[in-house]
């Protein structure tokens, strides 16, 4: 783990990088917060928001800044797999409007199904040039998962009928990086559940590059926004837990974190939905909620805009950002009890990810958990 | 000689569309073939599992029209259960589904259709103030039209083209002879993309406040909605309210405004006055006004006949899948069907873009199976929620519809065209959001003398449970199938818009409405097929939905193995 003190410096060194880059664009970030009505003030303050958003000492805030104005020497191609474009959805939900649609007016969108006015054999060239022109400094964003099955017959994409497969493995030859937005990308997701008819596998499965994993279903815009920024900033991939997820997103359980805490500290729990219990905003742990076995920063980012997250709703986590959670949080109305989780081991290193009531969380919810525990052979 | 041209991918739509046109020697299209080019599999993945998760699962069909299935999926475990949900349950899921269709409706006409109207690259050479002139010609009050405005958008948009770095907009039709608009209106109507940007953000978290999240909301359970105390809270209610008049004031000032310079400039064109050619429309009755009181009426209009339009017969819906990439003996029910991947692949030939890999129209390709209602294809989607409203007599809609008519000049025939589809959804927006107001004043009034939200579902595992849910999503008539067994699913089907609207030719060598819309449109240039790609958008294309198809039924898995429990 770098010291923040080297950590800046690398930060300096990069964007020092990117300044000795062409700029794409004639009219400058300043000139464009202008026109928008945003004042310098008001983009530090952001710039502030987003330091803290990446757990960074507030220093950094100036650098962040100074990334965001260089942003737009960083090409983007967006891939879609066997999805449903609810992560391109989140996307374009981005909070602090005008700034972000600037941010991504700085990053140079090359290639981006949903988005791109090109179709056809145009769009296809435009994702050609993309990986020929920028060959080893793109990012490379992928949503969704890759069907394998029947040699990848199940998605093709293209005038030239490529498989998915095939064209994940080429982008990824040349991209700087690789970013599998969500939880079908990074894993798998909803298609690969048992059965797995399609042989539905994650990016990391199939390619022979490191991967950044945004598990969620689906990830918040904060969790997407920022990691593409900690790319930009530092120019390396962010700490990542065991399953490649950014730590400063992913590295505390949704229950460590969450607004119900204390009602679950005081054994007050809802019995069912809509009863006083749920109008009074008692713990959800009884009617399934997955919190305790889930990692993501949803109970303090939450989404849209800080404006609601499932547990605020009366709905349980249904544990979206996890491996295998369409198998292994089911059923998501009863509560998981002790099973072990991603057929791991309880090993200590491990051990907070796989089952509730280890010595971190501590004996309250231990015993909370044996109560409703569902004996294994059910 | 006739010449094949390929269009693969359809951008600016959800998921993998393919679209082959063969157009003769003066460049009309003789024949189209739509083919979706992703399975997923997902009713093969609900067998066995609990009927209290299907909303959740099937909600990932799509991230788009994101809550249409939850709440299906969720509504047919509680019709096959017999789960009366209480007043606000209804009450919410209708403000939720309000919530949604303002930010699907905007989404689609600005970010998605809306660059095949709007030439971004001739806007650049508009004058502003005369842009803001034009503006007030379509409405009183302009949002985001004024000259300043007007001027940093086009500022904005410059930056990108002076670089020769078009980011989303390169290599895209710009200058083709089939936009419409002058300078000064494009320019107008890329001023509100970049506005609808930052607007239908505000849309999202409507559905977000009742839903938890936005896309994949969470509040739905068989027996009713969670979100209770956001329901009981005064300052989420008026966080929904205040969301709610941002987005209608830009809907009303923007949205309809735009449609009504659309109709004016490309009231000539065409390209957008055909694009209907299946004249037959369902629709379901949906959104809930008040106990028992619906927005929008149900019913099924046959050859364009207004005057006789018929109630649905679930009975008479089929699917039929000759052409498409499954194995089955004859059309089938949806609580029977059966469903076999056989993928054929693509046969080799010769097109505008030399040899390319194409559909094999003679046999299977593609995907989306061809639904059919008494062996007839069937439109589905805002165009036809509203003509079946209309044909009802119902009185919102019919002034809705009547006043678009008075203020572009246009007779009802113009309502069966590609212009008439997209000006279908954005009357279907207005009447959304001005509506949806009276759900929210009566889920008040209810609320102060019952706060129930949620009645606990019964199921015995020793009987056998059917059902079925149909709604109107954004895109048309959704509608899921469900049988229970034992406790756990048994066999689930899903048959969603897009699958009525582009599913391939069927036994009968009757077309669906994609391809059908297609027949007989020229082309300027065959290589850059902006007019085919107007006409498929105006349907607002969803195709991971359409793909879902339904379970083996009965018999083998084959290699699958079923363990819900995941262990």
């Amino acid at each position: 783990m770098d010291t923040h003190a080297a950590l800046y410096q690398r930060c300096k060194t990069r964007l020092e990088q990117l300044k000795q880059t062409a700029p794409r664009q004639t009219v400058t970030l300043d000139e464009k917060l202008k026109e928008n009505g945003i004042t310098r003030r008001e983009f530090m303050t952001w710039s502030a928001s987003v330091t803290a958003l990446l757990a960074l000492p507030l220093p950094f805030t100036s650098l962040v800044s100074e990334a965001a104005e260089l942003a737009d020497r960083v090409p983007l191609i967006w891939l879609h797999m066997a999805e449903c474009t609810g992560c391109s959805e989140s996307l374009i939900r981005t909070d602090t409007p005008n700034l972000d649609s600037l941010i991504f007016d700085h990053i140079s969108l090359e290639y981006h199904e949903t988005l791109m006015a090109a179709s056809g054999w145009q769009a296809e060239e435009n994702l050609e040039h993309a990986m020929e022109a920028y060959k080893g400094n793109y990012l490379l964003a992928v949503e969704g998962a890759i069907p394998t099955a029947n040699n990848g017959a199940f998605l093709t994409v293209g005038c030239k009928g490529h498989t998915g497969m095939h064209i994940v493995k080429e982008a990824a030859e040349g991209a700087a990086a690789i970013i599998s937005v969500g939880t079908c990308a990074a894993f798998g997701g909803v298609q690969a559940a048992a059965p797995n008819p399609t042989g539905a596998k994650g990016v990391q499965d199939v390619i022979n590059k490191p991967v950044i994993n945004l598990g969620g279903c689906p990830p918040s815009e904060k969790n997407i926004v920022g990691t593409l920024m900690y790319f930009i900033m530092f120019g390396k991939l962010p700490a990542l837990d065991m399953f490649n997820r950014p730590k400063w997103a992913y590295g505390a359980r949704v229950h460590d974190n969450c607004e119900r805490r204390g009602r679950f500290d005081a054994g007050e729990f809802v019995e069912t939905f809509g009863d006083q219990g749920a109008k009074d905003g008692y713990c959800l742990y009884k009617v399934g909620c997955k919190g305790p076995y889930t990692y993501n920063n949803c109970p303090t980012e939450r989404f849209n805009h800080h404006t609601s997250w499932p547990v605020l709703a009366g709905h349980g986590c249904i544990g979206c950002s996890e491996p295998n959670f369409w198998d292994d949080m089911a059923d998501f109305e009863k509560p998981l009890g002790r099973q072990l989780l991603h057929g791991v081991d309880a090993t200590a290193d491990t051990i907070g990810a796989v089952i509730l009531g280890a010595t971190v969380v501590g004996i309250g919810a231990h015993a909370v958990a044996s109560l409703f525990a569902k004996p294994l052979e059910e | 000689m006739n010449k094949r041209v390929v269009i693969d991918p359809i951008t600016r739509i959800e998921g993998h569309l393919r679209v082959e046109v063969e157009v003769d020697e003066n460049n009309v299209i003789k024949k189209a073939w739509s083919s979706s080019t992703l399975w997923r599999g997902i009713e093969v993945i609900l067998k066995g599992r609990t009927p209290m998760d299907v909303g959740l699962i099937v909600q990932r069909i799509c991230g788009v029209c994101t809550y249409s299935h939850y709440r299906c999926g969720t509504e047919a475990v509680e019709n096959a259960l017999d789960v009366k949900i209480p007043l606000n349950a209804k009450y919410l899921r209708s403000l939720m589904q309000t919530s949604l269709y303002m930010h699907d409706h905007i989404v689609h006409f600005y970010h998605l259709h809306g660059l095949d109207w709007v030439d971004v690259v001739s806007a650049l050479s508009a004058d502003p103030a005369l842009a803001a002139q034009e503006a007030l010609k379509y409405t009183a009050n302009p949002i985001a039209a004024g000259e300043g405005d007007l001027r940093a958008a086009q500022e904005r948009v410059k930056g990108l083209v002076d670089t020769g770095k078009l980011g989303p907009f390169a290599n895209a039709y710009w200058g083709n002879r089939t936009y419409k608009f002058t300078p000064e209106q494009n320019l107008i109507a890329l001023s509100h993309y970049l506005k609808a940007l930052e607007v239908q953000r505000i849309a999202a978290e409507m559905l977000a406040i009742f839903g938890g999240k936005s896309p994949h909301p969470q509040s739905l359970v068989v027996g009713g909605v969670t979100s209770v105390r956001d329901m009981l809270s005064p300052a989420r209610l008026q966080e929904w309210k205040q969301k709610h008049a941002i987005v209608q004031d830009f809907i009303l000032r923007a949205y309809k405004a735009d449609i009504v310079m659309a109709a004016a400039a490309f009231g000539t064109e065409p390209s957008v006055l055909g694009g209907v050619n299946v004249k037959n429309f369902m629709a379901t009755n949906d959104f809930v006004l008040a106990d028992g009181q619906y927005m929008f009426d149900q019913g099924v209009i046959m050859n364009g006949d207004l005057a006789g339009v018929s109630d649905i017969d679930p009975d008479s819906i089929k699917e039929d899948v000759t052409h498409a990439w499954y194995d089955a003996d004859k059309a089938q029910h949806p609580y029977e069907g059966t469903t076999v991947p056989n993928y054929t692949g693509f046969v080799e030939r010769d097109t505008v873009y030399g040899k390319l890999p194409t559909v094999d129209g003679d046999g299977k390709y593609s995907w989306v199976k061809s639904p059919r209602y008494k062996d007839e294809p069937v439109e589905v989607g805002p165009l036809a929620s509203l003509l079946v409203s209309y044909a009802r007599g119902n009185k919102v809609v019919v002034d809705s519809v009547n006043g678009l008519l008075e203020a572009t000049g246009l007779p009802i025939e113009a309502l069966f065209t590609t212009l008439g589809r997209t000006a279908a959804r954005m009357l279907q927006t207005v009447i959304v959001a001005e509506e949806g107001l009276k759900t929210f004043d009566a889920m008040l009034v209810n609320m102060q003398s019952d706060e129930s939200t949620y009645v606990t579902p019964e199921i015995d595992s020793s009987k056998d449970y059917v059902g079925h849910a149909m709604i109107e999503a954004p895109r048309g008539m959704l509608s899921h199938w469900i049988r229970i067994k034992g406790g756990k699913i048994e066999n689930y089907q899903a048959i969603v818009p897009t699958t009525w609207n582009a599913g391939p030719v069927d036994v009968n060598g009757k077309v669906g409405p994609y391809e059908a819309s297609l027949i007989g449109l020229e082309l300027e240039d065959p290589s850059k097929p902006l007019e085919v790609i107007r006409i498929i958008h105006s349907f607002d294309p969803c195709m991971a939905c359409a793909v879902h198809v339904m379970d083996y039924k009965g018999t083998s898995l084959g290699e699958f193995k079923i363990d819900p429990n995941g262990f």
